[in-house]
């Protein structure tokens, strides 16, 4: 069998990155829904917010893990299976990681440590600091890796000297063209991803009929959010949409699957493009919709795919399709977030049954749309893995399909065990529910830290 | 600038990744001891002493790995496609040994995630042992490119090196234990420690009679005139150390032997430093062949003497912060 090295280094990449997004679209959102507890706790004293605050630290905890020791995966296979592309563009892209590492993985990592193990060590106040730290940490890491992403989109402020990439500006390359767009429509995603999985649970509890004034402090909170959120969505998406028309317009016409550019596009509803004969079949389509959407012109004209040899475009179906994955959870969230924030305002949400079912089952939602948003972005930019400077294909590693492919199977397989495993746990914490000893059961906390930490060590070697 | 900037950044480099085996190692080491453990819940006691730490230790990883695609892009281009299998190993076993430490916490039978734990930590200190040692020996080097085969690696020498980081990774975690626990897990430890402490030096004076006797460039370096008056104290200093971290842990003493096993590892690098720069990657690639584009390579020191004088600062309080002993029974998160 005749394995392609390209094909494999593709796939094994693809694997594991989408096994990793998942954690942090979740840790993103969720580390700021805690630090947000943690606010709420200390302004009202109220202990339930306290409560909930611990409840979604444990699962946080879990998944995080998950997220950082994929994550390492990542920083090395850059070099594992991307060597040549390590060589052209590391003078670039490699400081915006290091980068990344110094200003957000140490943060996040450290001030972890204390809200996992600090509640009787430190004052509220820094128990709650230390939430909302890993928080920013967590937003600052998407900061730079959507910066080093997007220049990969639309690399910029570089200059390219025998094939490999040397800096000239350094704030260009960080703000190149499609960075701010990419970086708050991936932000809003992971907020808003974590406020359906709230959701989610909240519903979960006002069905059973446990934790219920917990289940209604999570619903209000997720649908309050993600009723701003979700619509904020689709026009974010809509300006990195038009973004992308004007960058990497071929991307674009992958994703409507748009072949002729000399005629106005339509937006398929469905089809199946068949991109050896360069036509749809079984198109159902809004006529014009397309270049209604990308040109705000019903006759407005942009780019088919039949502009560029067939060896420069994307895989159309899996760009096209993804994209129609991605577009209609979106839209969905929009109509189940203003549908819930309808039912709050008649005071009907936490007796809407029907409702509450539905979003119970919802949990998992804002991770395919995130994924698949993703397949979009990096599939649409195929051939290219920096797009214009280096083609994927002369990215790879000096490495033999077999190495490539012995690994993917152990890729697959651990990550398998160790997914199956997160989600059950996670599962077996949520059942569990937002219970434990309260403030005054752990014991006060001292006004002074220094004091509270002598306690805390004087307790732990035993003297008290 | 050409000249001292990757130097500067070599420097670094061997920070990180002294950091890394140093901080990540003594958690590495209690996965390696958790068999000696009598119970779960002496397990419990050993993990939890590294529980608040581990996180930022393993980020260190993170570190010396961007940090190369940074500085060293070339570097890191030959060093990761040589070792692709142990690197490949590594990182899953530390997937594994990674998440045992969470869910750990929240599973009710803990036998299975203890034994994924000690797989994990063992197998992540292994491969990293052969992957040094492999790198000791030499890559192949074409054009600028990684030219040799996928299992290139695997010689007695690698495995020797693997074999003795788990080793020394142990000894590490003894001695943290030593410090951090107290009752029967302390005992243990300290036990553990005297027999290790012998390992470890066993498998240095491997180490270091092998390189030299295989590898010519690295027996010129210490034993050519003058060289070898200024290198000579080396392993004397070596032997200094080690018997005062055997003195000390005879006498019960508890901080003294990490920070003697500290030093031995920081001699063992010292030594390694000595044998191979300017090579980053031996025989054939320097510091200053794989170095990035100066501008980046500043722009990144920027960066990098700004923010680690704060994330040393912090990561600072967090060890004052969890400070003192863990008891038996004490409770995780």
């Amino acid at each position: 069998m005749d394995l392609d090295p390209v094909l494999l280094a593709r796939l094994q990449f693809a694997f594991t990155i989408i096994f990793h997004i998942i954690f942090p679209s979740f840790t993103i959102g969720l580390s700021a829904y805690i630090a947000t507890l943690g606010a709420i706790w200390l302004r009202s004293g109220n202990d339930r917010y306290h409560q909930l605050m611990r409840f979604w630290t444990k699962i946080f905890a879990v998944s995080f893990a998950m997220g950082v020791v994929s994550g390492i995966v990542l920083s090395y296979q850059l070099g594992t299976n991307w060597s040549r592309y390590s060589v052209a563009v590391g003078n670039v892209v490699g400081p915006l990681i290091g980068y990344e590492v110094l200003s957000a993985f140490f943060l996040e990592a450290t001030f972890l440590g204390v809200l996992l193990f600090g509640f009787n060590r430190v004052p509220p106040w820094l128990y709650v600091l230390s939430a909302a730290i890993v928080a920013i940490g967590t937003a600052i890491s998407a900061f730079w890796i959507l910066s080093a992403n997007s220049w990969m989109q639309t690399p910029a402020g570089h200059e390219l000297r025998g094939g490999i990439a040397y800096p000239a500006d350094w704030l260009a390359i960080i703000f190149n063209p499609s960075f701010p767009y990419r970086f708050a429509h991936m932000l809003n995603a992971a907020y808003l991803t974590t406020a359906f999985v709230v959701l989610a649970v909240g519903a979960r509890y006002l069905i059973a009929g446990r934790h219920i004034e917990e289940g209604r402090i999570m619903l209000r909170m997720a649908i309050g959010l993600a009723a701003i959120l979700a619509p904020l969505q689709l026009f974010l998406g809509d300006q990195h949409g038009l973004n992308t028309l004007h960058y990497q317009p071929i991307k674009v016409a992958a994703m409507e699957a748009h072949w002729d550019g000399s005629k106005p596009g339509d937006f398929h509803i469905f089809a199946w493009p068949d991109e050896k004969a360069g036509e749809n079949r079984f198109a159902i389509s809004i006529p014009h919709g397309a270049s209604l959407i990308l040109t705000h012109h019903l006759n407005g004209l942009f780019p088919g795919l039949t502009s560029v040899p067939a060896s420069d475009r994307p895989p159309v179906t899996l760009v096209f399709f993804s994209f129609r994955i991605m577009l209609a959870v979106g839209l969905f969230m929009i109509a189940a977030a203003l549908l819930g924030a309808f039912l709050w305002w008649r005071s009907t949400l936490f007796d809407t049954r029907w409702y509450l079912r539905i979003m119970a089952q919802c949990w998992w939602i804002g991770f395919v749309a995130v994924i698949a948003g993703w397949i979009v972005t990096e599939s649409g930019r195929q051939p290219w893995i920096v797009q214009g400077l280096l083609r994927t294909a002369n990215a790879t590693s000096p490495v033999p399909a077999a190495s490539i492919a012995g690994t993917l199977v152990l890729f697959v397989i651990a990550y398998c065990v160790v997914f199956s495993f997160g989600i059950y746990y996670i599962n077996r914490l949520i059942a569990q529910g937002p219970v434990g000893p309260t403030v005054q059961e752990i014991g006060q906390f001292s006004a002074n830290p220094i004091s509270a930490a002598h306690e805390a060590g004087r307790t732990a070697v035993g003297q008290a | 600038m050409e000249w001292y900037l990757p130097v500067i950044w070599a420097a670094l480099i061997g920070i990180a990744v002294i950091m890394y085996v140093i901080l990540d190692g003594f958690d590495l080491g209690i996965g390696i001891l958790f068999p000696y453990a009598r119970n779960e819940t002496e397990r419990d006691q050993m993990m939890r002493t590294v529980g608040p730490f581990w996180d930022g230790n393993e980020t260190w990883l993170i570190l010396g790995g961007g940090g190369l695609l940074a500085a060293f892009p070339k570097a890191y281009a030959v060093i990761m496609p040589a070792f692709y299998l142990p690197v490949i190993v590594m990182l899953l076993a530390l997937v594994f040994r990674g998440v045992a430490f969470e869910f750990r916490t929240v599973s009710r039978s803990k036998t299975w995630l203890s034994v994924a734990f000690t797989i994990g930590s063992t197998l992540a200190a292994f491969a990293q042992g052969v992957i040094l040692g492999a790198l000791i020996q030499g890559v192949a080097v074409r054009d600028g490119a990684y030219s040799g085969g996928s299992f290139d690696w695997v010689t007695p020498f690698a495995v020797l090196c693997g074999l003795s980081l788990i080793a020394g990774y142990a000894l590490l975690g003894a001695t943290w234990l030593t410090i951090k626990t107290e009752g029967p897990v302390a005992e243990r430890a300290r036990g553990h420690a005297k027999t290790l402490l012998l390992l470890v030096l066993v498998c240095m004076a491997a180490v270091s009679l092998w390189t030299p006797l295989t590898e010519p460039r690295i027996a010129e370096r210490w034993f050519s005139l003058p060289n070898f008056y200024f290198l000579w104290p080396v392993p004397v200093i070596t032997a200094l150390t080690a018997y005062l971290a055997w003195r000390w842990i005879e006498t019960g003493r508890e901080v003294p032997p990490f920070l003697a096993t500290i030093a031995l590892f920081l001699l063992g690098f010292l030594g390694l430093v000595i044998s191979n720069f300017p090579y980053l990657v031996p025989p054939s690639l320097t510091v200053w062949e794989t170095a990035a584009a100066p501008a980046s390579q500043i722009f990144m020191l920027l960066g990098t003497l700004f923010l680690l004088p704060i994330i040393l600062g912090y990561i600072g309080f967090i060890y004052w912060l969890f400070r003192g002993k863990v008891r038996e029974g004490e409770t995780y998160h």
